[in-house]
């Protein structure tokens, strides 16, 4: 059930992973593929490494084992001016944005045009707009990266990942600490913007409706482990008690409502030195 | 006992990884200097913040301690009948130590401080490592272009500091208490040596500026990226800055000085 | 990216003023401008003894100062100092018959040459020695002197 066959359509594929921060090991052998123009969103509780995961993708963590190969290149084999070439066409959302908060709206998102290219500045400037119309902050362009909300920060954000055109972009989390309002809007938009620019997403998240609301195909990741994966569809009616679990939210399940601790009535009775 | 040694090895292990990481920032944020200067902007941005913000404090400091120098020397010299040779002192103390030494300890307080915090935040809010996700390498495009700035800025603050400090000597020395202006000045320049001194001084503040600057933006960047992490490293800048200006000073001191 | 033309010109300002700064310490506060070592010769004096004398000390007549030693060493035959002073090129009519005597200014101050000149025609010329030396007066010397004389006159 875990490996898929590379397929031809496949763009990122993550292969017998492993990664361990100190003893914990976050990945164990796992892969995972992403196709071609499809939103493919990982879920998993927190602390599950979903980051982690985004990091390595992006080259900024080296795995123990395993390779990931994005169009074709392995990131952790290129040399470095490669890996930057590789990185202009990825696109990545951090979960607080990310802005610098030394500028203003427009000129963090013409960060990367100004970095990159040699554009003069009205064809920045209309670059930049049009990507601020996108994500309908097209009169916020004057705002410092301060004086923005978490939501509308996302977007900017967002706008800022889509100026350089890539192939993918990478979410992490992009739910988190929404209002309904503004995580209906990102949930548009990333459908919207995947739609539009044929874009290949990957929404890292453990927000379960609105990603399975935009996910083409989800991998469920637990312990290091993908425990589930398939099309939301088939996740919800997957047999595993433990994706069961996380899709509806349970208290108690294979997941303990407790963290691991020796018993509660020896405990109580206990003489109660420290430890 | 053993538990002590093992907690000895492990900080002396970590103390020594940090030296390695701090040399290899170091020779990264060198080499990223070659890319900050076709972009005089960047450097430009920095120099305001790390040069003219402290602009201020550096004068202000300058004119009290040349104050407190012309004050405390005219004193001293006036027991012995040398009044006249007040000019020297104020400006000897001032170019060959106190210039370098104290405005390098405010600049660490005031630029190094800053500059720590703000590496550490942007460390903190994955401003850095958005950028490398973005493809701009942070070390060419933040830490270089800051570092140059504070390694500029330093002889720049330290001549303003010594000049300002000689004429609040001079405020005190011949305006309040007397002592001639025109020996304040002759035997000033008849005693102090353009190499010996000026340029000793400036050889000084160079290298507590690349060090100040090395510190404050290593530790910065080196932090743990929480809100205690960030303040506990802005203390380090602070206190490292100290020492090492206040080591090194003694060591060019008798490098310099030493064969007069 | 607004309001950077105020912080070009403060940033403008600050460096202006560093770099007047360096140039005020070194033409206002040092002895640079009075580094003359271009337009300067030098003249040779052999003291027996030429005490606290140091590179750098100054050479002077009639109390101004007209130049400053440049080299101090021991002529291993003679047993004397030999004392090189760089002139300041402007003092070039200094008479042959000059002499030249360590001195002290003051009673804790350093030590100098000081030249008092003669009555001769004939000037000294570059790399030219000065006849008429006398040397440092040591302290202890003449202390123990003064004793040993006091002490003769009791007897």
């Amino acid at each position: 059930m875990i490996n898929r066959d590379p397929h031809p359509n496949t763009l990122i594929s993550v292969s017998n992973l492993s990664f361990s921060r100190g003893n914990k090991k976050i990945f164990d052998d796992i892969s995972l593929a992403f196709e071609r123009g499809k939103i493919t969103a990982i879920m998993g509780p927190s602390g599950t490494g979903k980051t982690t995961l985004l990091k390595i993708i992006g080259g900024q963590l080296f795995p123990e084992q395993g390779s990931v190969l994005v169009d074709g290149q392995n990131v952790h084999q290129l040399r470095r001016a490669d890996l930057y070439t590789l990185r202009k066409r990825m696109g990545m959302l951090f979960q607080s944005g990310a802005l610098l908060t030394d500028m203003n709206v427009f000129d963090n998102v013409a960060f990367p045009l100004r970095e990159h290219t040699k554009l003069t500045e009205s064809m920045i400037r209309t670059l930049v707009l049009m990507k601020l119309e996108a994500v309908g902050l097209r009169g916020a362009y004057n705002l410092m990266a301060n004086e923005l909300s978490g939501g509308m920060a996302r977007r900017v954000a967002l706008a800022r990942a889509i100026v350089l055109d890539p192939m993918m972009i990478m979410y992490d989390e992009p739910f988190t600490g929404q209002d309904p309002i503004s995580m209906g809007v990102l949930v548009h938009l990333i459908k919207a913007l995947n739609k539009t620019l044929g874009l290949t997403s990957i929404v890292v998240s453990h927000d379960v409706h609105e990603t399975a609301a935009i996910a083409d195909y989800i991998y469920v990741i637990s312990e290091g482990k993908v425990v589930g994966q398939g099309s939301p569809e088939e996740i919800r009616r997957s047999d595993s008690e433990w994706v069961q679990q996380f899709m509806t939210g349970a208290a108690d399940g294979p997941v303990h409502f407790h963290y691991p601790a020796k018993d509660y009535v020896d405990d109580l009775l206990s003489s109660g030195k420290r430890y | 006992m053993i538990e002590l040694l093992a907690h000895l090895g492990k900080s002396t292990r970590a103390s020594f990884s940090k030296l390695g990481r701090a040399t290899f920032f170091l020779l990264q944020c060198l080499a990223g200097i070659g890319s900050v200067l076709p972009r005089p902007r960047l450097l430009l941005n920095q120099l305001y913040s790390v040069g003219v913000l402290s602009f201020l404090i550096i004068s202000i400091s300058g004119l009290f301690v040349g104050m407190v120098l012309g004050l405390q020397g005219f004193y001293i010299l006036s027991d012995f009948g040398a009044e006249e040779t007040l000019g020297v002192m104020v400006a000897a103390s001032l170019v060959r130590e106190l210039g370098p030494v104290v405005s390098a300890l405010l600049f660490a307080g005031r630029a190094g401080s800053a500059l720590t915090a703000e590496i550490g935040l942007m460390k903190a809010t994955e401003q850095l490592s958005g950028m490398e996700m973005m493809a701009v390498d942070p070390i060419k495009r933040i830490i270089s272009p800051r570092f140059l700035a504070g390694f500029l800025s330093m002889p720049l603050l330290t001549a303003l500091f010594s000049v300002i400090g000689i004429i609040g000597g001079q405020i005190v020395g011949s305006g309040l208490l007397g002592v001639d202006e025109g020996g304040y000045w002759s035997q000033m320049q008849a005693k102090l040596d353009f190499h010996d001194d000026i340029i000793n001084g400036v050889i000084k503040s160079v290298v507590f500026g690349f060090i100040t600057s090395w510190i404050a933006l290593f530790e910065g960047y080196d932090a743990v990226p929480t809100s205690e992490g960030i303040s506990r490293a802005t203390t380090r800048t602070v206190v490292n800055s100290a020492f090492s200006i206040l080591g090194l000073d003694f060591i060019l001191t008798a490098l310099m000085f030493g064969d007069d | 990216m607004q309001h950077t033309s105020t912080q070009d010109t403060l940033v403008g300002l600050f460096v202006a003023a560093g770099i007047a700064g360096l140039f005020f310490l070194a033409l206002k506060v040092s002895n640079l401008s009075s580094l003359t070592e271009k337009d300067s010769y030098t003249l040779i004096a052999r003291f027996e003894n030429s005490g606290g004398l140091k590179v750098k000390s100054p050479v002077s007549a009639a109390g101004v100062k007209i130049g400053q030693v440049s080299s101090i060493s021991l002529d291993t035959k003679t047993y004397e100092s030999v004392v090189k002073m760089s002139i300041n090129s402007q003092y070039n009519a200094i008479p042959n018959d000059t002499t030249a005597s360590v001195f002290t200014a003051g009673l804790l101050g350093e030590q100098y040459v000081s030249l008092e000149p003669g009555g001769s025609e004939e000037f000294l010329k570059n790399n030219e020695a000065i006849e008429i030396t006398q040397s440092a007066i040591i302290l202890e010397k003449a202390i123990g002197q003064f004793l040993f004389k006091s002490a003769e006159e009791k007897k």
